[in-house]
Parts: structure tokens; sequence; C-alpha cells
């Protein structure tokens, strides 16, 4: 099965058509959807301004993530639930957006660069673990993490633009290809 | 004049007309107004954390206060310098909608609260006891919330 007919098929069901008519239960998913920024958007910022040695320079970078990056991991399991339920509750036109489609390559960015960073820090923590400007490989991965949500959150909040949408045709063919739509 | 031809006024400005006629601008301002809400978190909720006992607990909660100041301030300036616009270009449906009412009267309470009294429980020395310091940071964290949500909701009426 194609990733759109698992779409297709997701929208079928009964959970998704009740999601997405639902008078309050999609206001309220994603309304939480948008306050689990401040909380896992807003300490993610936190640590990788430590990073770029803005912040907290006299605390060890260990230390910050240590006491704080729990914090983001929490805001991130309410924001990616949140975000399954909401693109459960309109799976085709989300899977054929040219922003949800930037979203997702950004989050794998950023997933990447955390993989690359702690692999990093577990290696050569003590080395500048308590330095108050972290040498640059460090600062890069606080600027790429910082981009990275910024670019999620603002490609999160087009989503809900139709300018792009595969039944506004004729797009442009760099758009229909990006989106994947299907043009007779 | 009235509260309504106020905002029908100020719907009228340059800035809301520029913003209604524009195809782009509005979506743009919001996603920086959003933008602003998650260094918002960073900045309350570093200090809301360290206030209920977790977070960076380890260090002095005035010390966590001073660090997030600039933070709180640049997040502040930038949800106002994009906010105004968003509430120029729709004032009237503003002044009906009893999201943006409530949105407005939170966040005074958040930021007489912020300033008023979090600001000087966090600068106590001694530091506060455990629990006007929880009770503090529950009462913002709950504040800013509601300013969060109901803003949000604006967007649904």
């Amino acid at each position: 099965m194609s990733l759109l007919g698992f779409c297709e098929w997701l929208a079928s069901t009964e959970l998704s058509i009740a999601l997405h008519e639902s008078l309050y239960v999609y206001p309220l998913v994603e309304t939480t959807h948008v306050l689990s920024l401040l909380l896992f958007v807003g300490t993610a910022s936190v640590v990788d301004l430590r990073l770029l040695g803005v912040l907290f320079r006299d605390v060890p970078v260990s230390e910050v993530t240590a006491r704080i990056l729990p914090w983001t991991v929490a805001g991130f399991v309410v924001a990616a639930t949140t975000g399954a339920l909401l693109f459960y509750a309109i799976p085709v036109r989300t899977y054929q957006s040219v922003f949800f489609r930037v979203k997702v390559v950004m989050l794998l960015v950023a997933a990447i660069n955390i993989a690359l960073f702690h692999g990093h820090a577990a290696r050569a923590a003590p080395a500048w673990d308590r330095l108050a400007r972290p040498p640059r490989r460090v600062r890069l991965a606080g600027a790429i993490s910082l981009f990275a949500w910024a670019t999620v959150i603002v490609m999160g909040r087009m989503i809900a633009y139709n300018w792009f949408d595969c039944d506004r045709q004729p797009q442009p063919a760099l758009v229909n290809w990006l989106a994947g739509c299907v043009v007779s | 004049m009235t509260l309504l031809d106020w905002a029908d006024a100020l719907e009228q400005t340059a800035v809301g007309t520029a913003i209604r006629d524009s195809l782009w601008l509005f979506p743009v301002i919001e996603a920086v107004h959003l933008l602003g809400l998650a260094l918002l978190g960073g900045a309350v909720l570093g200090v809301d954390l360290r206030l209920l006992g977790t977070g960076l607990r380890g260090r002095p909660l005035a010390y966590v206060a001073r660090q997030l100041d600039p933070v709180l301030a640049l997040a502040l300036t930038v949800m106002v310098a994009s906010g105004v616009p968003l509430f120029l270009s729709e004032a009237v449906k503003c002044y009906w909608s009893d999201a943006f009412r409530l949105k407005m009267a939170t966040l005074a309470v958040a930021l007489a609260f912020t300033f008023g009294v979090r600001r000087r429980v966090v600068r106590r020395d001694p530091p506060p006891g455990p629990w006007l310091a929880r009770v503090t940071g529950l009462v913002s964290i709950a504040l800013w919330l509601t300013v969060a949500a109901s803003g949000r909701w604006i967007g649904f009426s």
C-alpha cells in the first residue's frame, strides 16, 4: 500500500471522521498542541542558548541538559501525541501539504542534530562542559536546533493555509511535485 | 466614541488595511507571534520550574531569574510587536470575541503578577520558602497557559 493509500484508509476510519467533524475535540487538541510548544520549544531554546554561550554561561552544559531536557522531552511527548491526532483527523490533505512535508524534513534535521550532538557530548563532554562559550561544533548544534524548531513552528502554522493544496489546480509543477499531487 | 467605534477605526488604519489586503502578511505575522510564544515559554517556565523545586534547582532562584529576564523581555517584545498588527487587522472581530476579551484580561493579570509579585518573590533574600515558591510558580504557569490558550481560541470563532 502506498503512503497516500494508507492516508486515504486512515481518513476513512470512523475515529478520524469523528475527530475531523467534532466541534470541540479538534480545537482542544490543536490548542494543546500549541500549548505544548511553550514547554517543548521553550525549554529546548534555553538549552540551545546555553550551547551558544548566551545563557547560564557559568553553569556546566551537562547540568543544564540534565535538569532541563527531561522537561523538553515531556513537552515533545505532548506535541507528538497531539500532532499525531491532528494528522489523523485530516490525513490526506496533511500528507499532501508542502508545509507539512517541509516540517517533517526539519523534524528529521532536528533529530539527526540531536543524535550527533549527544554522540559528541557523551564522548568529549569534560573538555568543554564548563566553558562559558563552548567550541564551534557545539555552538553549531545549538544554532541548528534553534533554526530547525523555529522552521517546524512556522511550517506547522502554515499547514492551515490552502494556497498550495492539490485540489486547487492549476499549481506550478514544482508544487505538485513537492506535495505529491495526483494530477490527471 | 464607543469601544466598537474605536475597534472599527483601528481596523481602518493603514497597518490594519495592509494586512487584510495581503494574502500572506497575516500568516507570516502569526508565525512570528508563535515563535515569540515559544521563547516566552522558555523564559517563563525556566523560572517557574525552578520555583517548583525542579529545573535548575542547584542554582539560586534569583540567578536563574536574572539570566532569563532578557529572554522574557525579548519574547514579550516580539509578542506585542506581532500581536498589535494582528489585532489591528481584525479589531472588530476581536471586539466581539469572548476569547480575545479573556486573553486581554488574563494578559493584564499575568503581566501584573509576573512583574509585581513573581519578581519580588524570586528576588527575596533569604529565598522564599517552598510553599510560597510553589504557589507562585503554579499561578504563573496557569496564567500564561490561559493567555496562550485563549489566544489560540480567537482563531476558532
